[in-house]
């Protein structure tokens, strides 16, 4: 009866503006969706309000000058962004790490890991509508590993730590102290999250089965990442091919079942515990004491002419580096492959026929950093 | 006429306008303080400190921000319809300090006890949704109109749930005046025979107050603020003295309906001061468990919303409401009551449990199926 007598109105979908200003759209993303009531049918992404030409202006550049643009498009995980590219440039310089710049670099990644991690679990529960307690444990637990980086190299959120041949100047004498001590936090934090969100009613109802997409689909979209792995694709580059000694340290690679909005929560949650593991595992493993710059670096860096591709896995997944040189001490062509932008493309498969407040959780799920989006 | 004003004699209009304005100024008071206090808890449970800067304690911060807000600029859209804009602020405002008409804060302290005064109370602070469509229309913005039909939509059906719940207790006490109903929990508190009704009240005040978990029509992340969006300065203002005055009232109505108000049950009564004293902490408890849920639950999708009112509260304070019919008609024992609302609550519980495990039913097509993972190696290819 009802539905009869809808159907005799002509109706007609709601465009809704969501973005560049919205609390909910990470940074200045904005998509339109078309709205039927509460229903979402049509979702159109708009990038590019961050675009900052970074990999053109690299060419104009150094090869170590490079280094910040990097840091920049991936300001969440600047450490596995560098690491990206410093990798690439050794690749075509063919320099030789020494171990323990490796290991160290190794550690630095993955805690940097933890810290995007906890970032996602901080905004994604405000996403869901909890007011600002996850949000404020996630940056207790941040701001740790964040005082953990500025002694390391300087700087909170801008590194420039990695250079070309290893590191910038050695770490601090009390590192693997320091390091041991965030790790308890971190682990703690990650605890508290299990008790304030997983084991949420609510928050289960809201997130489960929300948003799922396959894994045939997540693969015909190039998605990487935890975004990827929820889906059952175990996809994860330091598993596929091993690069600094992650073939020697022993982690799982977490898979989701179903690919919806929790899954992908939750295979984020479970990588810290991974993440963690590695980090005590490369404590254990790491040199006390040894060079961290091969010992003849030349004063100008030059490149033979060549091209090569880096990939390595990022918190929000593969962050891969394509480098051509001509020759000099600049790159030819630098392209970053962003993982946020290729995750990204599946937000409309995911979010259609879904109520406008599962498109926001979807968002917040596939976890995007726009400045990677747009560089 | 006159009428007895703490041993004045007045005018009868002499006397409400008085009690009328005395009110107000109280509830202003109030509604800072409140929110005060629920910065206050909130970065307890934050791990913060909260206001501190503005006078002794950060208690003065509200004063602050109402100052502020008192300065700012009343901005209008261009495109908005200025009347219903204009006007949507007091549609909200207005109904819920009508409800103060009924509440006894002490003994001898209140402005009317209607007989019929919760009928009033709901009637008149239901009022206020009028003025969340007109917000939500009057704005011209689509986050706007969506937060108000929302708020429409909610109201409607939280109100039948709420309503039941305070039937039920109606129909026990014998009487919907609010003093009468005090007067009989001098001994036992209703929440005690009537502990179903009391957390259905509870649920649907708390979506009547468009609090966390039901906090849908205004949405921080989804819909900005829903229908105060494009409002500014004194008239954003109204909202959130509108938001407070009613939290606070509701847990007026809660801590008189079910907790037996100013009265103390272990004993004589002690005075007015320490009716006021008991009416705040009973009324605070509500307050601070409304702040506790806020901070602690995400929110509900709006279908999850709707289905729990009509399929899980309507449904149970109804049985209430039969219950406790049957009690009263047949002259059986409170311990009836008490052991019906105890597994009452149960069954809301488990039932409450239930439908949020349920498997989700998705509006538009049907969930794929998903395809089975590759092998390791062929993912990686």
């Amino acid at each position: 009866m009802v539905t009869e007598h809808a159907q005799e109105f002509e109706t007609q979908d709601l465009l809704l503006n969501v973005g560049p200003q919205h609390p909910s759209t990470h940074g200045v993303f904005r998509m339109v969706l078309s709205v039927d009531g509460e229903v979402v049918r049509d979702v159109v992404p708009y990038i590019g309000y961050l675009h900052r030409g970074a990999e053109k202006l690299c060419e104009t550049m150094d090869y170590r000058q490079g280094i910040g643009f990097m840091d920049r498009t991936e300001y969440l995980a600047a450490f596995n962004a560098e690491l990206s590219y410093v990798m690439a440039v050794e690749a075509l310089a063919e320099l030789e790490v020494p171990e323990r710049a490796q290991w160290i670099r190794m550690i630095l990644c993955e805690l940097n890991r933890l810290s995007s991690h906890f970032m996602f679990l901080g905004a994604f529960g405000i996403d869901v509508g909890v007011f600002a307690t996850p949000f404020i444990y996630a940056w207790r637990e941040r701001e740790e590993l964040i005082d953990l980086f500025e002694e390391v190299s300087g700087d909170r959120m801008m590194y420039a730590y990695f250079r070309p041949g290893g590191l910038a100047w050695d770490v601090p004498r009390n590192f693997k102290d320091r390091v041991r001590q965030v790790l308890k936090s971190a682990r703690q934090g990650v605890a508290d999250f299990n008790h304030l969100l997983t084991e949420n009613e609510i928050f289960l109802a809201r997130t489960r089965g929300v948003g799922a997409i396959s894994a045939a689909e997540a693969i015909e979209w190039g998605m990487s990442g935890p975004s990827i792995r929820a889906s059952g694709v175990p996809l994860d580059v330091r598993k596929d091919e091993p690069y600094l000694k992650y073939d020697q340290v022993d982690f799982d690679v977490i898979v989701g079942q179903n690919g919806d909005v929790y899954d992908r929560y939750y295979c984020r949650l479970m990588e810290m515990h991974e993440s963690i593991k590695i980090v005590e595992q490369c404590l254990d493993k790491m040199p006390d004491s040894g060079p961290i710059m091969p010992e003849k670096m030349p004063r100008m860096l030059r490149t033979a002419p060549g091209e090569v591709y880096i990939r390595t896995e990022a918190p929000r997944g593969e962050y891969g580096i394509y480098l051509v040189s001509k020759g000099g001490n600049r790159p030819y062509r630098l392209k970053v492959r962003s993982a946020c932008i290729s995750n990204l493309q599946a937000l409309k498969d995911m979010s259609v026929g879904q109520y406008v407040a599962d498109a926001i959780i979807v968002l917040g799920s596939i976890d995007i950093v726009l400045s990677e989006v747009d560089r | 006429m006159t009428a007895d004003l703490f041993g004045l004699e007045l005018n009868v209009w002499a006397d409400a306008a008085i009690r009328l304005v005395l009110i107000v100024t109280l509830m202003t008071v109030v509604v800072m303080g409140l929110i005060y206090l629920e910065r206050k808890i909130i970065a307890r449970f934050n791990q913060r400190i909260g206001p501190q800067r503005t006078g002794p304690f950060g208690l003065l911060q509200s004063v602050a921000d109402a100052l502020k807000l008192v300065g700012k600029e009343d901005l209008r859209p261009r495109s908005a319809d200025a009347w219903t804009f204009e006007l949507g602020p007091y549609f909200i405002f207005i109904p819920v300090f009508l409800g103060f008409v009924i509440v006894p804060f002490v003994a001898d302290w209140h402005i009317r006890l209607l007989d019929l005064g919760l009928l009033y109370f709901i009637a008149a602070s239901s009022l206020s949704i009028i003025g969340w469509v007109m917000a939500g229309w009057g704005s011209d913005n689509r986050y706007a109109m969506i937060g108000a039909l929302r708020a429409a939509a909610q109201g409607i059906s939280y109100e039948l749930p709420l309503v039941l719940a305070l039937v039920a207790v109606g129909i026990y006490a014998g009487t919907f005046n609010l003093g009468e109903m005090i007067a009989q929990q001098d001994v036992v508190p209703f929440i005690v025979w009537q502990p179903m009704a009391a957390l259905i009240f509870f649920i649907a005040a708390l979506a009547e107050l468009n609090r966390t978990p039901f906090d849908i029509p205004v949405g921080e992340s989804e819909v900005v603020g829903g229908p105060f969006v494009e409002y500014s300065g004194i008239r954003w203002s109204m909202f959130f003295l509108a938001e407070y005055a009613a939290l606070f009232i509701m847990s007026l109505v809660f801590s008189a309906v079910f907790l037996g108000g100013f009265l103390w049950p272990f004993g004589d009564d002690l005075g007015r001061l320490f009716q006021a004293a008991l009416t705040t902490a009973k009324a605070g408890l509500f307050f601070f468990v409304v702040v506790w849920i806020r901070i602690s639950v995400p929110r509900l999708r709006i279908d999850q919303l709707m289905s729990y009112s009509w399929k899980v509260l309507l449904p149970l304070a109804l049985v209430q409401v039969l219950v406790n019919g049957l009690v009263l008609v047949n002259g059986w024992s409170e311990v009836i009551l008490l052991a019906f609302g105890l597994v009452g609550v149960a069954v809301l519980a488990t039932v409450t449990g239930r439908a949020v495990a349920a498997p989700r039913i998705r509006p538009g097509a049907a969930r794929r199926p998903l395809a089975p993972a590759p092998a390791h190696g062929e993912a990686a290819s």
